[in-house]
């Protein structure tokens, strides 16, 4: 059985005056610790699609199975991470933290101690009184990692997250995600506009078309390239054709489809 | 520049705005002064009506009066409790029902129309009702006091909850949370410096409905100072509530901005 499949998936949205399409016969399988990225123009649906899966929103039509069952019956299966840290101003990093397990009233001392090791081991040991003001923006969206981790959700979803960073701490950020959801053999979907992260974080690349969004072509990310840490990807013989063999398809797109 | 210099220069602009602020204390005071003595040459040199404004010696002699035989005390003691009183409520109320349009848009929409008609409504108007619903007394004091301010509150405490980050709101949703976490974890917090600041909205609004409660039906406060003075055309009385009610409402006012800076910080 798949760890995750999307049965062809249509969604649209309605306005009084109008009817979008969003996204269109969308079928794919995810396999268990699998890192997938999903590409595309902008307005192809790919957060759309991303939402859907968390069961943030509910297909117009099709279904997103998770073992085998829908993932709108069973709650909190879903980790997902923004393009900004989302970490409550008027709580403490703590406090923060813990905010998934107490909702989930699973805030045991045995998470309370991983939640501090997580903190040391991500180099943020001492700053667990502190608010999210008095941290960087690198170290805050290591702390949303931390308190949608500590939840051990079975998928993560990352919404662009690198995106509101500088790109030194954007490149550190990606080693650390990979190798933790490596080690944990967490399985993840990425959202983002960028080929070369998409190409040094991922097992497999979807490039979306747009309107309606729909799948236009799968990459397999080749082997070479799949073990590596992203930073020594973006590095690798191999990393260049791969690129250009993902930009011209894209640059395709978008010239049939201006 | 050396370190030694860097420290001067540093003591010298500490200084200058010590300096400044100073001076606008100093013209502060002055305004005081002038407006005092202004007010108690005209009424003894007859260019005001001494009768009508009286003059601050007046007025200074019958605090001393009024605070000697306890009177004073007794009538500001029940005017600040009712205020408080209408103030804390008309806050509590009109968050709660804040919340409760937050919690059902559906009903929010349907009560749309009666919020906007009740707030465009003068809420004094009401004291008639209010005084034969509840009686002549403290009841409809307290009444008046909360219902000034309810409305308000709930319509600028309900914008802001609506207007919540919906990152936040999806952060929640994908733990699994309920609406009723969602609220207290997210909505009301993050909503706290809005409904702070209506409670400095309402501070002068409770004292307002308070003021006019008593003009109606009291026989104790600084509301019925103010009345009793105008029947008898004693206007030192009235002058003197006046003050006291200027220098209560600020202190109040004060209270609430310290509340504030505190809880805002953190």
């Amino acid at each position: 059985m798949n760890f995750l499949s999307l049965d062809t998936i249509h969604h649209t949205y309605f306005s009084p005056k109008t009817a979008t399409n969003a996204l269109s016969n969308i079928s794919l399988h995810v396999n268990e610790g699998e890192f997938i990225s999903f590409i595309g123009p902008s307005g192809c649906g790919k957060t759309t699609l991303l939402s859907i899966i968390a069961g943030l929103i509910r297909p117009t039509e099709g279904s997103v199975l998770l073992h085998g069952k829908p993932v709108s019956s069973e709650r909190n299966q879903m980790g997902y991470m923004l393009q900004q840290d989302y970490l409550f101003p008027w709580k403490t990093i703590e406090e923060n933290i813990f905010l998934g397990l107490k909702i989930m009233e699973n805030l045991t001392e045995e998470k309370k101690r991983e939640a501090s090791d997580l903190l040391e081991e991500f180099g943020l040991s001492g700053v667990a009184a502190s608010y999210p003001r008095e941290l960087s923006g690198g170290m805050r969206q290591r702390v949303a990692l931390i308190r949608t981790l500590i939840t051990e959700p079975k998928i993560l979803l990352l919404d662009e997250p690198f995106s509101a960073l500088d790109y030194q701490t954007k490149l550190k950020l990606e080693d650390l995600i990979f190798s933790t959801l490596k080690s944990l053999n967490k399985t993840a979907v990425l959202v983002t506009h960028d080929i070369g992260e998409a190409i040094a974080m991922s097992d497999r690349i979807i490039l979306f078309a747009s309107k309606p969004g729909r799948v236009h072509k799968m990459f397999e990310v080749p082997l070479e390239l799949k073990a590596l840490k992203p930073f020594t990807v973006r590095n690798h013989a191999a990393y260049p054709p791969f690129f250009q063999s993902i930009w011209k398809e894209l640059e395709n797109l978008e010239s049939a489809n201006p | 520049m050396s370190q030694l210099t860097l420290k001067q220069k540093h003591a010298e602009y500490i200084q200058s705005l010590k300096k400044e602020q100073r001076w606008v204390w100093f013209y502060q005071a002055l305004i005081f002064l002038i407006f005092f003595s202004l007010w108690e040459i005209s009424s003894r040199n007859g260019w005001i009506d001494p009768l009508i404004f009286s003059s601050p010696s007046k007025i200074w002699a019958l605090f001393l009066d009024k605070a000697a035989d306890g009177s004073l005390l007794a009538n500001l003691s029940v005017t600040l409790g009712e205020t408080i009183l209408g103030f804390i409520l008309g806050t509590l109320l009109g968050t709660l029902l804040a919340a409760l349009l937050w919690w059902s848009s559906f009903l929010s929409r349907v009560l749309d129309p009666y919020l906007v008609i009740l707030n465009a409504m003068p809420k004094v108007a009401l004291g008639p009702i209010l005084i034969v619903g509840l009686g002549p007394g403290f009841t409809s004091i307290i009444a008046m006091g909360t219902i000034i301010s309810v409305i308000i509150t709930t319509i600028v405490v309900y914008t802001s909850f609506k207007e919540v980050d919906p990152n936040y709101l999806k952060v929640m949703m994908t733990f699994g949370a309920k609406r009723g976490q969602m609220f207290k974890e997210v909505v009301l917090p993050s909503s706290f410096p809005t409904i702070i600041s209506t409670l400095k909205v309402n501070v002068g609004l409770s004292w307002v409905g308070v003021i006019v409660g008593e003009f109606l039906v009291s026989a104790k406060g600084l509301g019925y100072m103010i009345i009793y003075g105008f029947q008898v055309f004693n206007f030192t009385l009235v002058m003197l509530s006046l003050l006291v009610i200027a220098v209560f409402a600020t202190i109040m006012y004060k209270v609430v901005e310290q509340l504030e800076k505190k809880w805002i910080k953190s």
